[in-house]
């Protein structure tokens, strides 16, 4: 008798929610049917065009595909699906450009390591937390050797990366690099000095008054003119430099954001005790500021996420340029959407788990403060 | 008796909004001195000035035969002796109790940690709390907290407490419990300053009563004269106010 | 006595500060002069001249978008002031584009329909997860994938899409037409009086007027009405297929196309999370608050939510006006021809003139972003001033 109540009680739930969300009101009734037609209709395309009318390895004769005369689209006018044998196809180069291909275990090597590197980072209740944050130091310099080559390891060139490996290097390089940057131009940007401050401010306002695209021409152009000549820096290291002081500034803001959260109190407690200005900031206001800004920071790192895809216009092959390098290619040109959509999904799945993960903070920070 | 702080003609302005006014002070040794008066007096800026948190435009303010100037390392000096304790206790939310003790001697001292822990866990014991070392401030009661800002300053060991209305951010059952720890540090030969309008604790503890009103100081006299026989009429008319009240 | 001097120069605040101050400024001014003469000792060696005069030698290359006559003949500050407008053209129209498209995303994400509510949320999250240029490349493949002109296909009349471009016809004005624009302009001042006469006397009467149909009426009819008056001053130039090529209408390029699409599709994700936090943040309390007071609910919408909710979204909304701007100069992708393509590129690689060409246009930039800043802190201050009173 009370498992038929609850049943029904439940079923009472769905239907009052179906109601109120779907069909409250003749309006809200025609909404739904149109969006339900709307989904249909895009849905079936889009799943008839990426998986059950697509090839994947072969075509729909079963012959493997090799080149884009064998996609099946290309040999009946009645098939339309997708040809993702290009990404099978080139799926070293997307995932390591031109790494030469006996050594690429150093690049999955650094794969594998990186999520032990930044794990640390994320969590602040991770058990054993401080050896995954010694790891997180130790890091940078396994993976330079590990990529880079040294004693031991032969040099592989920066000229022969690419594809995600160049993507996440610019990414979590200029991340990494930018962050005490941007740490010192906020705290500067604070400063009582005015040349120190006002220095900051023109800093940071010129970078964030200006697209990425003219900082990377200028890093391109203009840094071996600005270098004696026994330096200099490649492709990849200039897109570097570019990046990382373009992400200072845009984190800059977003650590000022923390600092003023934190109020005067804190300072003039920890001065009290006799603690100097580095101590009171390293101690006291950082920590506090810091964390209140993860949020911000972690959306301006999505922004540099995305936007590493530019260096492709310098030349670079990041994913995106290894991309169009595919479809240069005579044997896949023309399989557009394939790449397109194939890179918009890696790009997609690094980006939306990072806005989860800030949503997370923010959520995290609510319920600590209450 | 030796003059622990001293403040001559001591003059302040906010832009041109003057503060303070020819204010003079003096403190000896091992006493205890409450300071009184209505809400923008100036009393908070006076004794915020005596470890420089804020600083005068004119006059001289001599702490321990230091006088305080735009000299860092003067100030610093001062501020290990002076300890202080404010009315929004300003904890640091991101440490522990412990370590919001143990944090000065530490960075400060250059204390080895496992010592620097023991003299905090005594003076959490001295106020009483020995059990919430682990606790982070978010998690204690407003008396709580106080009591463990009083031992994040007595670990630095001052001798000169500053006290900025410690109680008025507090619930009315809560300010025994810090009062009774200021009280036993008065015993203990501390010397006090303390803004307060407790006035039950400046009758027990006081030797001096400082009234202020408009930046400058209108009153000074010993408890008895100052309850019983107020000089001048805005003592009065205060006292009159906050007696009751 | 030396000794007190280095001390007070240490640990003195002011004098410290002043230290550090020039130590800084020092090194800073180290570091411009080591690169600068690194850099003229580099473009000697390298037989680089430099200086401005490079602006008055003609061009060498054409430009098809732009705004005002250029030809190759033309000067390099020319192409300049050709990608300049191209720049601003594009950033216009994106904004316009990617506002309507923003609010009207934004204002779904609040529908009380949960298909469309998560419709409209699964644009936002795909759209401002992939990066713009990225986007703005897929969308210029699918319309250079549109048929070829001679299969155009005809989407109203006289409107073709193809693979170059979408054509359309041309308006061609007679004379008459100033005078339709200008009882147009007109209509307008006349609805601002009217607006503001009601609604004194509403707030004397209280009788409440329909302002808002009484003045759309005005602003729509009075220059149709003219428009008749004057004999119909305005005709259609439509374009026809002729051999390979249509004559007559206008072209807008695909290039042009996939920039505007993909920088306002973009930004639309970002501009309908702020339209729709800024609704959220103003309707929690006061909507209910004001249907308490017994308003028509469309009137609480327009009286209250909106306009607050305005003041809350603008400041948002226009450091993503910046954002698009910015990436206006992606157009190199895909060969439109802004700024940065043609001026920051084409000339540059003419010229080698990288410092002075890199220079210019950052500074033009940086000069766009200053000017919107700016009139964003006015109007912030305008607000906040109205708040207070
Ligand atoms: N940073 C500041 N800038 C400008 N004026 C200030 C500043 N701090 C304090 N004042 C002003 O100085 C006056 C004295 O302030 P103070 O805090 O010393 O008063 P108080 O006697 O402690 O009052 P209360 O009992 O309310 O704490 C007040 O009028 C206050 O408005
Ligand atoms: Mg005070």
């Amino acid at each position: 008798m009370t498992a038929f109540s609850n049943q029904s009680l439940m079923r009472n739930k769905y239907y009052s929610w179906i109601i109120k969300n779907l069909f409250s009101s003749w309006v809200n009734s025609l909404m739904t049917v149109v969006a339900i037609i709307f989904i249909y209709e895009v849905g079936t395309f889009f799943l008839n065009w990426a998986i059950f009318g697509a090839d994947f390895r072969t075509n729909f004769r079963g012959e493997l595909i090799t080149d884009r005369t064998l996609c099946s689209k290309n040999i009946s006018p009645g098939e339309f699906g997708a040809c993702w044998a290009i990404i099978y196809a080139r799926w070293d180069q997307f995932m390591y450009g031109f790494y030469p291909i006996e050594q690429v275990w150093r690049v999955n090597f650094v794969y594998v390591l990186l999520p032990l590197a930044i794990i640390g980072i994320l969590f602040d209740k991770l058990p054993f937390r401080k050896y995954f944050i010694y790891f997180t130091f130790i890091y940078p310099f396994l993976a330079y050797f590990m990529l880079y080559g040294g004693p031991g390891l032969s040099v592989v060139g920066t000229n022969k990366w690419g594809g995600l490996l160049v993507t996440l290097f610019l990414g979590v390089t200029g991340i990494g690099l930018a962050f005490p940057l941007s740490i010192v131009l906020a705290l500067g940007r604070r400063s009582k000095m005015p040349i120190v401050k006002s220095l900051c401010v023109v800093f940071i306002e010129f970078i964030r008054g200006v697209p990425l695209i003219t900082l990377l021409f200028t890093a391109n152009v203009m840094l071996p003119l600005f270098l004696p000549d026994g330096v200099n820096p490649d492709n990849l290291l200039r897109a570097l430099v570019a990046v990382t002081l373009f992400q200072s500034a845009y984190m800059a803001e977003a650590i000022r954001g923390g600092l003023q959260a934190i109020p005067r109190g804190q300072i003039e407690a920890a001065q009290s005790l006799g603690l100097n200005y580095w101590q009171t900031t390293r101690k006291i206001i950082l920590p506090q500021a810091l964390k209140i800004a993860i949020p911000p920071i972690v959306n301006t790192c999505i922004g540099l996420f995305k936007d590493t895809s530019l260096v492709l216009i310098i030349g670079l092959f990041d994913l995106l340029g290894i991309g169009r390098a595919a479809l240069a290619d005579m044997t896949w040109t023309k399989l557009y959407y394939e790449v397109y959509v194939f890179i918009s999904l890696v790009f997609f799945i690094f980006c939306f788990g990072m806005s989860r993960y800030s949503l997370y903070l923010e959520k995290k920070l609510k319920t600590d403060n209450s | 008796m030796e003059r622990v702080i001293q403040l001559e003609k001591v003059n302040k302005w906010y832009d041109d909004f003057h503060v303070l006014k020819d204010i003079d002070l003096n403190v000896q040794k091992g006493q205890k001195i409450v300071v009184c008066g209505p809400s923008g007096s100036g009393k908070s800026t006076m004794i915020r000035c005596i470890n420089r948190l804020e600083a005068h435009q004119k006059g001289q303010i001599v702490v321990h035969g230091t006088e305080l100037t735009n000299d860092l390392k003067n100030i610093d000096m001062i501020r290990k002796n002076v300890g202080m304790v404010f009315q929004q206790f300003n904890l640091f939310p991101h440490l522990s109790v412990i370590d919001n003790i143990s944090l000065a001697p530490i960075w400060v001292k250059k204390m080895p940690k496992k010592e620097a822990e023991d003299i905090a866990m005594s003076y959490l014991e001295k106020v009483k709390i020995p059990e919430q070392a682990q606790k982070f401030p978010g998690q204690l009661s407003g008396g709580q907290q106080q009591r463990v800002a009083i031992a994040r300053s007595l670990a630095m060991n001052p001798d000169i407490m500053l006290f900025d209305e410690p109680t008025s951010a507090l619930d009315p059952e809560m300010i025994k419990e810090v009062l009774d720890v200021m009280i036993q540090l008065a015993e203990e030969g501390m010397t006090m300053l303390v803004v307060t309008h407790e006035m039950g604790f400046a009758k027990t503890v006081a030797d001096q009563m400082i009234f202020m009103d408009e930046g400058k100081i209108v009153e000074q006299a010993t408890p008895d004269e100052f309850f019983n026989n107020p000089k001048s009429d805005r003592t009065k008319l205060f006292l009159s106010q906050i007696l009751n009240h | 006595m030396e000794s007190y001097f280095v001390r007070k120069l240490i640990f003195d605040e002011k004098s410290r500060s002043l230290l550090i101050q020039t130590l800084v400024i020092g090194l800073f001014a180290l570091f411009i002069y080591l690169i600068a003469q690194q850099t003229a000792y580099n473009l000697e060696k390298r037989g680089i001249s430099s200086g401005f005069d490079f602006l008055n030698i003609s061009a060498g290359y054409d430009i098809s978008i732009r705004l005002i006559p250029f030809t190759s003949e033309d000067t390099h500050l020319r192409a300049y002031f050709v990608g300049l407008l191209n720049t601003l053209m594009i950033a216009v129209c994106g904004c316009f584009l990617a506002t309507i498209m923003g609010f009207l995303v934004g204002v779904i994400r609040l529908s009380s329909n949960w298909l469309f509510r998560n419709i409209a949320y699964v644009y936002v999250e795909f759209t401002r997860n992939v990066p713009v240029l990225l986007q703005i490349i897929l969308y210029y493949s699918i319309l250079l994938h549109l048929p070829k002109i001679k299969q155009a296909i005809e989407i109203f009349d006289g409107f073709f899409l193809t693979n170059r471009g979408f054509f359309t016809p041309s308006p061609i004005f007679k004379e008459g037409f100033s005078i339709v624009l200008c009882s147009f302009i007109v209509a307008i001042i006349v609805s601002i009086f009217i607006k503001r006469i009601l609604k004194k006397k509403q707030e004397q009467t209280g009788k409440q007027y329909p302002i808002f149909y009484i003045n759309s009426a005005l602003i729509i009819l009075t220059p149709i009405l003219f428009y008749y008056i004057m004999g119909r001053p305005l005709e259609f130039d439509t374009p026809v297929l002729k051999g390979f090529n249509f004559k007559g209408g206008m072209v807008i390029r695909p290039e042009f196309l996939g920039m505007l699409f993909g920088l306002s599709i973009y930004t639309a994700a970002f501009i309908s999370e702020t339209v729709r936090s800024g609704i959220i943040a103003v309707s929690k309390g006061q909507r209910e608050a004001s249907q308490a007071l017994g308003l028509k609910n469309n009137l609480v919408m327009r009286l209250i939510v909106i306009p607050q909710a305005l003041r809350v979204i603008i400041p948002p909304l226009t450091s993503q006006y910046l954002n698009l701007t910015k990436n206006s100069s992606l157009g190199i992708a895909i060969g439109y021809a802004d700024l940065v393509h043609g001026f920051g590129g084409i000339s540059l690689n003419q010229t080698g003139r990288a410092i002075e060409i890199m220079l210019m246009v950052m500074l033009t930039y940086l000069t766009i972003s200053l000017t919107i800043s700016l009139f964003m802190n006015i109007y912030n201050k305008s607000v906040q001033f109205k708040g207070n009173a």
